[in-house]
């Protein structure tokens, strides 16, 4: 018996490693070619983008149609506007629905349902909801408003900012409640004073996260915020924003337009960038930190 | 001396926790009413054109906004097309970067990979419609879909001529989009293997490759099934990207060369300047089937995805 | 008696710690001998060695010779998917793959080394089955999945598993550690009949196991091979005073 396994055993083994081989290969393009898009969009970002930033860009005015020059200062302005709207809705209620989770509702009923709508929120495409502010604020007021778009995009912030508050506190040892509980204090204020303050930075960490998500968000603004060639004259008018502008710019047919898309298209992609690596840095200090202590 | 400050009310104290816990309960509860809301919104909003239009809706191809006629069967054709498109392409593409992840790269060469395909999902998606635009479309138009044309022409996906925007674009952007989220549960997955599996593979004399097939591959079915279904109900939302590239033309057409549209495109496109109540409505209707189809995928695949985990757990030796 | 197994100044590493140092054994052919030691000894590390599944560790490496029937299984041209199937091995939990049954557990090493005729493939898995004491408790269930026994039944078909592809030597890393004492004892009582057909390795922390079950014992501490000879005279007799301290109990 053992002589005939030798024979099976020899004729196959050449072919196992051959198949063994391929597939490194194969596994190897696949990483290629999952890499080989961001790079390209990195690239021409860079390259299409940075030549057109110049002071105009970041203080100008949009131009009228067919004039060449203009900048976006009033988008950059108004994703900042926009994302400060967004962040005052989006942040309370998401840690708000974060401590929900993970200090009172543990397993119940209702947790399941409030995580299972957190997570269909998170998955919705972002236009839907823009299209549910439209009807919710847009109508009402009869105008487009900054109000209006940063109200959308918190709504997209709070399932990212609850699950990472949900998670961070889950974290935090349960002897250090019992201990704040045991100072005498209420539990509310163990809670917020304690156990949330604790996880102060890494909560930080995820709303910047969903900020770089947010500001870039488009599809949610075309029918809320709209968009406003000249400087927003108030909360309830319709603003500019980055996306959106870069959108605008890039579906045109003028190429001194598309040069401004690329510039706008780098901004954005470097405040995204950035975002992200500061808040890996941050949280690779942190766990570094909690292995030496 | 102390004793005055403390509170030695418990309905004080008790009251500052009851109302404190209101208030949380309050915020998760709005979070349910708010998807509720924006669910009966939706359908309330689209009700008119539903009423009006019947199950035309969905199975005739004339979008007429001036004669208020709207058949959405070509938006939800390119949805299906571009999105299943994505899937075929971003599938296998992710399941091999997790793999190569979790079972081959050293350690810093993952680390670098990992971060890499992690910050595909960082990138806004009107920035990628933007490269898409200018760098992938013309690159389609002029070197992948002649190419294709002249080799594969006799299948009726690669005739037509080549514009570059189209379904092609829009399928590629879309799988680029989605292999991160595909890509970074599948590797939750597979680091969920114990290694001892791994172990009694090679052990065995088996290769790499066949250890994998074997232990991780096998046991992770569910999980790369659930997996691909989250990331084919991204692909279904995504709206800029998909609306840069796509042509948006509101037809039927086989081939992939073709410019289309899909649910969210034409959303996108129409909506600031839709004319009439009726024009409204139709669009919010197409919106009210993105929102009933993509959840209902998005749950699907939830189930599957957590199965996939407690599946992999039982399996490899919770017993016994 | 021949050596089937020769060890010649084995040394391996995790990074920069040195887990074994200049290790030096023979193992005859159809003996058992016992690995112990108390834990961190290096005994793990040592017949992971044996089939060069210790390098598969990221940063884990081995220097030195193994001598499998004469050939050095370090030499850099030896691939080391090929030699494990000669030298078998079963590990402390039982890990039959879960998505094959009873049936392809055992015929799994064969197949992948290409084996196709079913007749072939059954006879193995029958004569497997029944040197590891199982046949008689599966032989009506051979297609349910392997994940359906119990412990002990599943170490056992893990001893198949790896008795199916005719190995010179078995590895056996604690392999009734996490099994109930009937489990246990199901398993040592196989060793005798076992023994006739491939030579055995075998780590335990159990003192008494190994005075059971072992012809030879080798007595590890620190990385080091302390003493190493007949398990009778190693545990009446100890020559060094280290092994003493050990069998004696008073530490490990």
């Amino acid at each position: 018996m053992k002589h005939s396994f030798t024979d099976y055993i020899y004729r196959s083994y050449r072919k196992r490693k051959v198949i063994n081989a391929v597939m490194y290969v194969l596994l190897s393009i696949a990483v290629t070619l999952a890499i080989i898009p961001l790079l390209s969009v990195f690239g021409y970002v860079i390259v299409q983008g940075m030549p057109a930033l110049n002071l105009e860009f970041f203080t100008g005015l949009p131009k009228p149609v067919g004039e060449i020059g203009g900048g976006m200062a009033n988008a950059l302005v108004g994703t900042c506007t926009l994302v400060l709207i967004a962040s005052v809705v989006g942040v309370p209620w998401g840690i708000a629905v974060g401590l929900y989770l993970s200090e009172y509702g543990k397993d119940g009923r209702l947790s399941s349902i409030v995580r299972f709508c957190a997570d269909m929120l998170a998955s919705i495409p972002s236009i839907i909801v823009g299209l549910f502010v439209y009807a919710l604020v847009v109508l009402p007021m009869k105008r487009f408003s900054a109000l209006a778009g940063g109200l959308a995009l918190g709504l997209l912030m709070i399932p990212t900012v609850s699950r990472t508050t949900e998670e961070l506190l889950k974290m935090v040892p349960n002897h250090i409640r019992e201990a704040g509980l045991a100072l005498g204090l209420p539990r509310w204020k163990v809670i917020l004073w304690i156990v949330l303050k604790g996880s102060r930075g890494p909560i930080t960490t995820g709303i910047m996260l969903s900020i770089a998500r947010i500001a870039g968000e488009t599809a949610p603004l075309l029918f809320t915020a709209f968009n406003n060639r000249f400087w927003q004259s108030g909360l309830d008018q319709p603003i500019s924003s980055l996306p959106v502008q870069i959108y605008t710019y890039a579906i045109s047919p003028y190429d001194d337009w598309h040069r401004q898309a690329w510039a706008g298209a780098f901004v954005l992609v470097l405040l995204v960038f950035m975002i992200n690596i500061i808040t890996r840095l941050i949280f690779a200090a942190t766990i570094r930190k909690r292995q030496e202590s | 001396m102390y004793c005055k400050d403390i509170k030695l009310n418990n309905r004080e104290v008790h009251r500052g926790d009851h109302v404190f816990s209101l208030a949380l309960k309050l915020s998760a509860i709005g979070l349910a009413v708010l998807l509720g809301l924006v669910g009966i919104f939706l359908f309330r909003a689209a009700l008119p054109a539903i009423h009006t239009q019947g199950l035309r809706f969905v199975t005739s191809s004339v979008w007429d906004p001036v004669q208020d006629v709207y058949g959405a069967m070509p938006v939800i054709y390119g949805t299906v097309v571009s999105s299943f498109l994505a899937i075929v392409i971003a599938t296998p593409l992710s399941i091999g970067v997790a793999l190569f992840l979790t079972e081959i790269a050293p350690r810093s060469i993952g680390r670098v990979v990992g971060f890499l395909v992690e910050m595909l999902a960082a990138i806004p998606s009107v920035v990628y419609g933007l490269w898409g635009i200018f760098v992938l479309a013309p690159w389609l138009r002029r070197v992948v879909e002649p190419a294709l044309g002249k080799t594969l022409g006799f299948l009726p996906f690669f005739q037509g001529p080549p514009y570059g925007v189209g379904m092609l674009a829009a399928g590629i952007i879309l799988a680029i989009m989605i292999t991160p989220t595909i890509s970074s549960i599948s590797r939750e997955l597979f680091n969920s293997i114990p290694h001892i599996q791994r172990e009694g593979a090679i052990a065995i004399g088996a290769t790499r490759w066949e250890m994998m097939r074997l232990t991780v591959l096998t046991s992770s079915k569910r999980g790369i099934i659930g997996a691909t279904i989250l990331g084919l109900g991204r692909a279904l939302g995504e709206t800029m990207a998909v609306t840069m590239v796509i042509g948006n033309r509101h037809e039927v057409s086989a081939s992939l060369f073709a410019p289309g549209a899909t649910m969210a495109s034409i959303i996108a496109n129409e909506y600031a300047e839709a004319t009439s109540d009726m024009h409204l409505s139709a669009l919010l209707g197409v919106g009210l089937a993105l929102f009933l189809v993509n959840f209902t995928i998005s749950s699907i695949a939830r189930i599957f995805i957590s199965r996939g985990f407690r599946w992999g757990a039982i399996r490899n030796g919770a017993k016994g | 008696m021949s050596s089937v197994l020769v060890v010649r100044k084995l040394n391996a590493w995790f990074g920069h710690t040195q887990a074994l140092k200049e290790i030096s054994m023979e193992f005859e052919q159809n003996s058992v001998t016992a690995i112990i030691g108390p834990s961190g000894c290096g005994k793990s590390t040592f017949i992971r060695c044996m089939n060069r599944l210790h390098e598969e560790v990221p940063e884990a490496r081995a220097s030195g010779e193994v001598f499998l029937e004469g050939k050095n299984i370090y030499l850099p041209e030896v691939d080391p998917v090929a030699i494990r199937r000669k030298i078998g091995m079963v590990f402390q939990k039982p890990n039959p793959f879960p998505s094959l049954s009873v049936f392809d557990n055992v015929a799994v090493g064969l197949k992948l080394a290409g084996v196709k005729r079913s007749a072939v493939l059954k006879e193995a898995v029958e004569r497997s089955l029944i040197l590891a004491a199982l046949w008689d408790e599966v032989k009506d269930g051979l297609h349910s999945p392997g994940t359906s026994l119990s412990g002990g039944q599943q170490q056992r078909l893990c001893i198949a598993r790896a008795l199916a592809v005719e190995p010179s030597v078995l590895l056996m890393d604690e392999p009734t550690s996490a099994l109930d004492p009937i489990s246990t004892a199901k398993i040592e009582e196989l060793m005798t009949e076992l023994k006739k057909a491939v030579t055995i390795v075998i780590v335990t922390h159990n003192m008494q196991q190994a005075a059971r079950i072992s012809d030879k014992t080798g007595f590890f501490l620190l990385g080091e091979l302390i003493e190493c000879g007949d398990t009778s005279q190693i545990f009446t007799a100890p020559k060094d005073k280290h092994t003493e301290r050990y069998i004696t109990g008073r530490f490990g």
